[in-house]
Formats: structure tokens, C-alpha cells, sequence
């Protein structure tokens, strides 16, 4: 277990930016927020990635990591006290540093949309690789975004899971700092 | 229990037990202390202290303490600092300290010169307290005697 690195220096202020940031990445999906850049994140947890489970996760929160993520699992207890599992059904949030399997997270039901799981994915990076064209609620008009690292099959994917409104997962993109959201109501092409 | 951990148990208790000004003394009567980097806090929060009535009686909630609590690395070792009330500076001074005495090569010096100071101010201050309360105890030997 390696706590070696510090959380948040200024854990109120700071929390509240990166909430803020979410909160509005979520609101106009595409638009690229920066967070972290004052954190040392734990490998192989990327600065973004490391801010958002500090702001989100508390006691009251599983979370789920892929395999490899396990030396930062030390940290994250400690930082946010939150319950780490290895149920990926379980989780309110997932944090996955290669695309993972979609069908295995809570999508929630359509009397409870909200149980379904908030899933975080490490990419090579945000703003160069495939164009991807976003419309929906937060997006008067075609919003465009380009991801490096998504799978070649991404847009079917999405499509089944934007299909599944009001379920479905939520999404957040993450490459070093930068941070951007792909809420189920987006549709991508 | 491994001995290690009792006797940390030990120095973290004596150390959030003592004053902080008698603390920052002995501190500065020690060799200096190695280089820190804040991993958490000095923050202060709420505790919920538990207590139990009676030999089989289940846990109630007593009330809540405030304590203020910091960790630190400092050396390649890892130091937590938990005391009571809402002094941050004492709890980073318990949090370093508690990380220099994990170090075999300061714990001698920082024992000698810190901790046994402050667990004998401990000892003394509880025995003035025991004399006190002592000089009010009610011997009941006459009462008890006269029943028979």
C-alpha cells in the first residue's frame, strides 16, 4: 500500500473547482475542462482522473478500478476513505485505464436512471485522433471532439448505450489533465 | 499485538496527551527533524466517541470530540498525528515526530529526549490529580464496623 503522495493542498477550494468543472463538462458535453494540474497523481491514475475520485468519492461510494490500477488503490483509501470493490455491478464509479466492457457496470432502472454507474476512461489524449460529432441536451448545435484512444467500434457502442435513455452510463474522458464528459443523453456519430 | 506497534501506540499517546507548549520545548531541545511533505490535513473534524454501560451493554454514542489530525512523510517514513481539539500545529508536530521515532537511528535521542520527558510531566500531573481527589476520599471503616 503506498500513500506516498499528497491529496488536494487545499482540499475545499480545490474539490469545489474540479466539481465545478464536472458539473459544467457534464452540462455542454465536448467541451474540454482542465483539472489536477497541481496534483501528483498515483500511477497509474492520471492527474484528472485522481482530482474527480478526490472531489466524488467519499464513504458512501464504491468504486471499482481495472486490475492495474491496484498500487493507487493505497491512496485513494486514504485520501477519500472510500470503498474500493471488485464488483463491477456494484460500482458507482468505474475507472478503467483501457477501454472496458460496458455490459458489466449498473446502467440503473428506468424508475431509478441515477444508480447507474459514472464510468472514467484514461485515453492517449483529448483534442487530436478521431473526430467524433456530438448532439444533444447542452448542445444547441454539433459540438465536435477529437479522442485518442478509443476503440474502433466506439460510435455502435455509444449508440447502445444513448439508445438506452433515461438509462445507461455516463462517461468521462480523461487524458493527463484534461477532462471531458459524454453524459447518456449525447448522441455521438 | 507485534511489540512495534504497542510501543507506537505508546509515544502516539504520550505525545497527543502533552501540552503543546511542553511539546514544542522538548522538540526544540532535540536534534532537528527531517524535511516533511504534508500528505493530509492539518485539518480538524468531528469524532464520534462510543461508550458502553454496563459489563454486557451494547455501544451507544456518547458524543462527538473534536480532533484535528495530520500525516505526513518525512525520512521514507510514514507519520500520523491525532489529537485532541483544534490545534493543526500540534497535530503536524505529533505526525512528524511520530514519523522520526519509526527511524531506528533518531528513535534513541527523540526517546530520550522527547517522549520519556513528556510521559514523566504525564505521570506527574496524574499523580497531583490522584493526591488531590486522594485528600477527599471518605473512609467508611467506622461505618463499616459498626454494623456488626
Amino acid at each position: 500500500m503506498s500513500i506516498d503522495l499528497p491529496g488536494f493542498a487545499d482540499p475545499v477550494a480545490e474539490a469545489q473547482a474540479c466539481f465545478r468543472a464536472v458539473l459544467a463538462a457534464t452540462a455542454r458535453p465536448g467541451r474540454v475542462h482542465q483539472v489536477g494540474g497541481s496534483l501528483q497523481a498515483p500511477s497509474p491514475l492520471m492527474p484528472a482522473t485522481a482530482a474527480l475520485l478526490l472531489t466524488l468519492a467519499d464513504t458512501s461510494t464504491q468504486v471499482w478500478l481495472s486490475a492495474d490500477c491496484v498500487p493507487a488503490h493505497g491512496w485513494l483509501r486514504f485520501h477519500c476513505g472510500t470503498h474500493i470493490t471488485a464488483d463491477p455491478a456494484a460500482a458507482q464509479f468505474a475507472v478503467a485505464t483501457r477501454w472496458p466492457d460496458l455490459a458489466l457496470f449498473q446502467r440503473g432502472t428506468d424508475e431509478a436512471p441515477e444508480e447507474s454507474a459514472t464510468i472514467v476512461v484514461q485515453v492517449a489524449a483529448i483534442g487530436s485522433g478521431r473526430l467524433l460529432r456530438l448532439l444533444g441536451p447542452g448542445l444547441r448545435e454539433e459540438a465536435t471532439l477529437r479522442v485518442d484512444g478509443l476503440p474502433d467500434d466506439f460510435v455502435p457502442i455509444w449508440a447502445a448505450n444513448h439508445a438506452l435513455y433515461p438509462r445507461g452510463l455516463d462517461m468521462v474522458l480523461v487524458a493527463d489533465t484534461a477532462l471531458v464528459a459524454l453524459p447518456r443523453s449525447v448522441a455521438v456519430t | 499485538m507485534p511489540a512495534e506497534t504497542t510501543q507506537r501506540q505508546q509515544w502516539l499517546g504520550v505525545l497527543a496527551r502533552a501540552e503543546s507548549a511542553a511539546l514544542a520545548a522538548c522538540v526544540a531541545e532535540a536534534p532537528p527533524l527531517p524535511a516533511h511533505t504534508l500528505l493530509r490535513g492539518p485539518e480538524v473534524g468531528l469524532v464520534m466517541l462510543r461508550g458502553r454501560a454496563g459489563g454486557g451493554g451494547a455501544a451507544f454514542n456518547l458524543g462527538e470530540m473534536t480532533v484535528a489530525r495530520c500525516s505526513v512523510r518525512a525520512g521514507g517514513f510514514l507519520g500520523h498525528g491525532y489529537v485532541a481539539g483544534r490545534d493543526g500545529a500540534k497535530a503536524e508536530m505529533v505526525a512528524r515526530l511520530d514519523a522520526a521515532l519509526q527511524d531506528q537511528t533518531r528513535f534513541e535521542t527523540l526517546w530520550r529526549l522527547v517522549v520519556a520527558p513528556l510521559a514523566a510531566r504525564e505521570a506527574e500531573r496524574r499523580a497531583a490529580l490522584a493526591a488531590r481527589a486522594a485528600a477527599t476520599k471518605v473512609d467508611f471503616f467506622t461505618l463499616s464496623t459498626m454494623r456488626s
